[in-house]
């Protein structure tokens, strides 16, 4: 199954949420939209659902324009942030709605809901009602009844984003496989580059209501087509400065300087940007590195990793270092860039090497 | 340890005082006048219960009792779907919404004498507006005055008129209370318009609607000063309802027995028809 946007647009009374998008996503694998609060993914999401009006464009489902399809028609699912699940209807019940408002068969509807509720670990709870149930068992409701529906495409709009930190974790772990083989299109939408990363498949970046680059996850991680999408796909946000390039020679404006290797070394002399992510700047000297001494801002640990705010002349950096690196707040660090790690963009941000 | 002293009771005493006197004294004086017969003089004679059973029985009682029960049905079934449809076309948001509000509260602001006055005027047969174009312009003969039929079809019309809005002012809170999401959620289950209205619409105003038919019902259940105005409980007796005719017996007789007994006779059926539709309305919540 598939789902095709044909230069989709968003307007609202004169202002543009997205502009014209051509993207295609698949079943089989996950398809996440990347992109910061604001970005544009629930407005995308919400045009594919068809529960905000198409601008210009078209929308094709399975080769099917739906562009004018009601949302009823559409056959998808949706599972939000917060959770929805109706308040005065059991887990059951909330799970067998959309089969009812089908007019499915009572035994089949048993059924598929209760294939719905083992798979989620619903099975205990399925009279209760959900204002009972915790928060991490409200999603999985709301989930269930999207599975159960066995729909051509499910939107996960962050389904994990108000849950705490562990019930985050095992549910991301198994959302991948709940959706195995079940043929839908599952797009995904998320704010953090790691949730991506997790998930694998296809990520579409997104910023400003643009997709600015679609491909496979961890391609796009690699080669980022330009310094929005690299800052995009980071976090904590990528460090990048303007540089000069004379012969092999790359120049910061604070002065710091090294040599340019392989691809990047061919480029013509000139201004470029160069950007490099947190864990590759680390207090760690090893070959190729090249030291910067700075003033430390913030420093936070979390576990096993260490970062590091600092600043270089005016420039704001940030170190992502394993291991627990005594940092004092207000006083000077050596931090290591890892230049071979370095992504060069042109002034105008299009990634040159 | 745990501290015992009767403290407590120092804090309760100001509500107790408070409602003694503006519920517990009253009453009582209604209590004493319905088991008594006074001749003036501040004399009183023991009479019992035999006003209960006189007010009981009397045909006059049960006549104005079967309207009044009449009269609060009609205006129920009107008011409370009619209420619901009209905040449903409301729009939710935009130049709209405070506009509809406004006209809608207009109603309820004007003082109920007045409201019976206006009514009175509108439906005079040759200069009220109402009254002059159904009889002389359509040529249907309408004269509440005359006819009981036309008295019935003025005060219920009234009513509705004037108590719809806060069917629908309550209503309207209920429903934009609700969030985006659930209709969002419905359309992708493919519900329909009346499934949404069904499970996610009417479940949300299930408490509204509670409190706006026990509103409704108490307010129409006493009302005098509308129909009093209005037809004067006429013609004949056809618009004579319970406090009409409780106040011709206390005011217009001076038949203080039986009016007290007949107070409290209708104090009780309110009371327990609130109890009961309220116990009712609410026990799925509590279980």
């Amino acid at each position: 199954m598939t789902i095709q946007l044909r230069a989709a647009t968003k307007v609202v009374r004169g202002i543009t949420h997205i502009k014209p998008t051509t993207l295609t996503l698949e079943a089989g694998h996950f398809n996440v939209l990347l992109g910061q609060t604001g970005s544009g993914k629930t407005s995308l999401i919400k045009l594919m659902a068809g529960l905000d009006p198409l601008g210009a464009g078209e929308i094709h489902m399975d080769g099917e324009d739906v562009s004018k399809l009601s949302t009823q028609k559409r056959n998808i699912s949706l599972v939000h942030q917060f959770f929805v699940n109706y308040p005065h209807m059991t887990v059951f019940e909330n799970i067998a709605s959309p089969l009812r408002v089908a007019g499915m068969a009572k035994s089949e509807i048993t059924g598929r809901v209760e294939e719905a509720a083992d798979i989620l670990q619903l099975r205990p709870m399925l009279n209760r009602r959900p204002q009972e149930l915790s928060g991490g068992q409200q999603q999985r409701c709301a989930l269930a009844r999207a599975i159960a529906k066995e729909s051509r495409a499910v939107f996960l709009d962050e389904p994990l984003a108000n849950l705490d930190y562990k019930l985050r974790e095992e549910l991301r772990e198994q959302l991948p496989e709940l959706f195995a083989g079940r043929g839908a299109v599952v797009v995904y939408a998320t704010s953090e580059p790691e949730e991506a990363l997790l998930l694998g498949g296809k990520t579409a970046l997104l910023n400003d209501g643009v997709v600015t680059q679609f491909g496979t996850t961890a391609e796009i991680y690699r080669r980022p087509e330009n310094l929005t999408a690299a800052r995009v796909f980071s976090d904590p946000p990528i460090n990048s400065a303007q540089i000069v390039k004379s012969g092999t020679t790359a120049k910061m404006q604070n002065g710091i300087s090294w040599t340019m290797g392989g691809s990047s070394a061919e480029l013509p002399d000139g201004p470029y940007i160069v950007a490099v992510r947190p864990h590759h700047v680390t207090p760690v000297a090893a070959d190729s590195t090249v030291a910067m001494d700075g003033t430390v801002l913030v420093t936070e640990l979390s576990g096993s990793e260490s970062s590091a705010h600092f600043e270089v002349g005016k420039d704001a950096w940030v170190s992502l270092a394993h291991g627990v690196h005594p940092y004092n707040v207000g006083e000077s660090h050596r931090f290591y860039m890892d230049t071979t790690q370095a992504f060069y963009f042109a002034p105008d941000g299009r990634l040159v090497a | 340890m745990k501290t015992e002293n009767q403290k407590a009771w120092f804090f309760v005493l100001p509500v107790l005082l408070l409602v003694a006197f503006n519920a517990l004294v009253p009453i009582m004086t209604v209590v004493n006048y319905s088991v008594q017969e006074t001749f003036g003089n501040n004399v009183f004679f023991w009479q019992g219960l035999d006003w209960f059973e006189q007010i009981l029985r009397s045909d006059r009682f049960q006549a104005a009792l079967g309207r009044q029960f009449l009269f609060t049905f009609l205006i129920l079934i009107i008011e409370v779907p009619l209420g619901i449809i009209i905040a449903l076309s409301m729009p939710r948001n935009g130049f709209w919404v405070p506009v509809c509000l406004v006209t809608m509260a207009l109603p309820m602001l004007i003082p109920w004498n007045v409201v019976g006055a206006m009514w009175n005027i509108f439906t005079l047969p040759d200069i009220g507006l109402l009254g002059y174009l159904m009889n002389h312009t359509l040529g249907i003969p309408y004269d509440m005055t005359q006819n009981p039929f036309a008295a019935w079809v003025t005060i219920v019309t009234m009513d509705v008129w004037h108590w719809t809005s806060l069917v629908v002012l309550l209503s309207y809170a209920g429903l934009v209370s609700i969030p985006d999401a659930y209709y969002q959620a419905a359309k992708i289950d493919g519900a329909s318009a009346w499934k949404v209205f069904r499970f996610i619409q009417l479940p949300k105003l299930k408490t509204v609607l509670t409190i706006a038919i026990l509103l409704r019902f108490m307010d129409s259940f006493n009302i005098y000063t509308e129909p009093f105005v209005l037809t004067g409980g006429g013609p004949g007796n056809s618009t004579t309802l319970l406090s009409i005719d409780l106040v011709k017996i206390a005011l217009g007789q001076f038949d203080l027995g039986p009016a007290a007994a007949m107070s409290l006779i209708y104090f009780a059926i309110t009371l327990l028809v609130s109890w009961l539709f309220y116990t009712l309305m609410t026990k799925d919540d509590a279980q």
